[in-house]
């Protein structure tokens, strides 16, 4: 598996992070705790089309949001994090991964 | 027909004409009082021990491919009951038990070999913690030993016992652990549940829910609707694609592990042995191959396929412990998806849905499970009531902050 990193380019799989479903860009405001049990624990985990979040470790250390198919590992977009990822509007500022240690 | 030695030898004398199918063919009735989804270990246990120890009829269960074609016969075979944490040893022990009683039970050669496992010790911290999971086994029951390094050297000297960055200090050992021919397992409960008047339906996938008022009312299915009172769920990989039917979002996440099996060697391992610290754990089968894996791949997937890195990783891990295998050619790789729960434990409970009933996220862990899951999936659906082994694994205790987090990870599946 190769992902395109948009600043570096195409690089092996082990260069990566996996961290998890795009859903940890939607951060609950609130303090409701089944609205953060579902941002911590729910997941939609789609056989097919999904988007999710990989860290590039030992290349530019930016995270990526990587839209990807589940059942034939196929690579249709990376995009950063930072710039607003590929759908775009202004989710940078939420993507802070809070207890992603 | 009951299986016996007699059996074989009168078989043997009349040309093998007697043997039966194990179990029939039918086509799926308009309703019944249970359906299980999911024709592999743990839904066909459930079917068994629901028929047998709870005295329940009216039971299918619906597989989408063929008896036993999923995990059960993907997995890389241990039994064990060598866990940790209070939520988790009473129910594995519970586990092993029934595996030691179960080829009389079920009357079919399941080959379980008790042949010892050990995991193995680097460091006073790591041996300091085994201690402690070793205690916690002993007072459930399941039995512990500590070995120092000349006990495993006098077990495998040919290991790597001086590797300068794992060299071997000891292991935890589990002398009731071992192996069973997964295969077998499936058999086994299938005909075992078929003598019972369950209906296996196969080639029979699962393509919606039909719930009224909050209640199941039946399933969708490519072979029609078929009418159930209650609904069990036991289809750990894509639990998440059938529990969408009822509209849920469940605490897992579909990964796939990979397993590997060498060309046939003359005995070498006769337990099985785990090297936590590099991510391997190996046994040999009675054909000869090594049998081995290491860490998921770490990426959601649904593919039944891994990528090189990890065949890659696992090998580094296989010669840092046994340079002696350096020559050894793989045989065969695979893959499996496994339920990776938020906790790394699995959940057997009720739904939102009065009928429903789930039994999932077994990471990479499921067939050890397979016995006490069905027991006990069983006895949640028909009484209503978790069994006491299985009391902790609720879908709730991730809200309530009761994870049962045996490598103390937090929240993040690909870590367990």
């Amino acid at each position: 598996m190769r992902l395109t990193c948009p600043l570096c380019g195409p690089r092996d799989r082990r260069e990566f992070y996996y961290y998890g479903a795009a859903d940890y860009l939607n951060r609950p405001a609130g303090g409701d705790p089944a609205e953060w049990d579902a941002y911590l624990h729910l997941r939609d985990n789609p056989a097919g089309q999904t988007r999710d979040l990989w860290y590039h470790e030992t290349g530019c250390a930016q995270w990526l949001l990587v839209t990807r198919d589940t059942v034939t590992h196929s690579i249709s977009d990376v995009a950063l994090v930072a710039a607003g990822g590929a759908s775009g509007g202004g989710i940078a500022a939420k993507v802070k991964p809070e207890g992603s240690a | 027909m009951r299986y016996s030695g007699f059996r074989v030898i009168a078989e043997a004398l009349t040309g093998h004409r007697g043997w039966k199918p194990m179990w029939r063919d039918p086509a799926p009735q308009p309703d019944y009082d249970y359906i299980i989804i999911g024709g592999g270990g743990h839904g066909l246990a459930t079917a068994y021990y629901l028929a047998k120890e709870f005295g329940q009829a009216r039971i299918a269960v619906l597989e989408k491919g063929w008896l036993g074609g999923g995990n059960v016969g993907r997995n890389t075979t241990i039994i064990r009951s060598n866990y940790l944490l209070d939520g988790n040893e009473p129910f594995y022990e519970f586990s092993l038990k029934l595996w030691e009683g179960l080829e009389q039970d079920f009357n079919y050669n399941a080959m379980v070999s008790q042949r010892g496992i050990i995991n193995l010790i680097h460091t006073d911290a790591q041996r300091d913690a085994f201690t402690r999971r070793g205690n916690g086994m002993i007072l459930h029951g399941a039995g512990a030993e500590m070995l120092d390094r000349e006990q495993v050297r006098a077990l495998y000297p040919w290991l790597n016992f001086d590797n300068a960055r794992f060299p071997i200090k000891g292991a935890l050992m589990q002398r009731r652990g071992g192996t069973v021919r997964h295969d077998a397992v499936a058999w086994g409960y299938a005909r075992g549940a078929d003598s019972r008047g369950v209906d296996l339906i196969q080639n029979c996938e699962v393509t919606g829910m039909r719930i009224e008022n909050g209640r199941i009312r039946g399933v969708e299915t490519t072979r029609g609707f078929i009418g159930a009172k209650k609904v069990g769920v036991a289809v750990a990989g894509s639990s998440g694609r059938v529990l969408a039917h009822a509209g849920m979002r469940l605490p897992i996440e579909s990964h796939v592990l990979q397993a590997f099996v060498s060309e046939g060697l003359k005995p070498l391992i006769d337990g099985v042995m785990t090297f936590g610290a590099g991510h391997f754990y190996v046994s040999q089968s009675d054909k000869g191959g090594l049998v081995f894996g290491g860490d998921i791949d770490g990426y959601n997937s649904y593919a039944q396929r891994g990528n090189l890195p990890v065949i890659e990783d696992v090998a580094e891990g296989g010669m840092a412990l046994m340079p002696a295998i350096g020559r050894v050619r793989l045989l065969r790789t695979w893959g499996g998806i496994m339920d990776m729960s938020m906790d790394g434990s699995p959940i057997i409970d009720r739904t939102p849905v009065d009928g429903l009933y789930f039994n999932g996220g077994w990471c990479y862990g499921g067939f050890k499970a397979t016995p006490a899951s069905g027991w006990s999936f069983a006895h949640l659906l028909a009484r209503d009531e978790p069994h006491p082994t299985a009391r902790a694994f609720r879908f709730d205790r991730f809200l309530k902050g009761r994870m049962i987090d045996e490598k103390g990870q937090g929240a993040q599946p690909n870590l367990h």
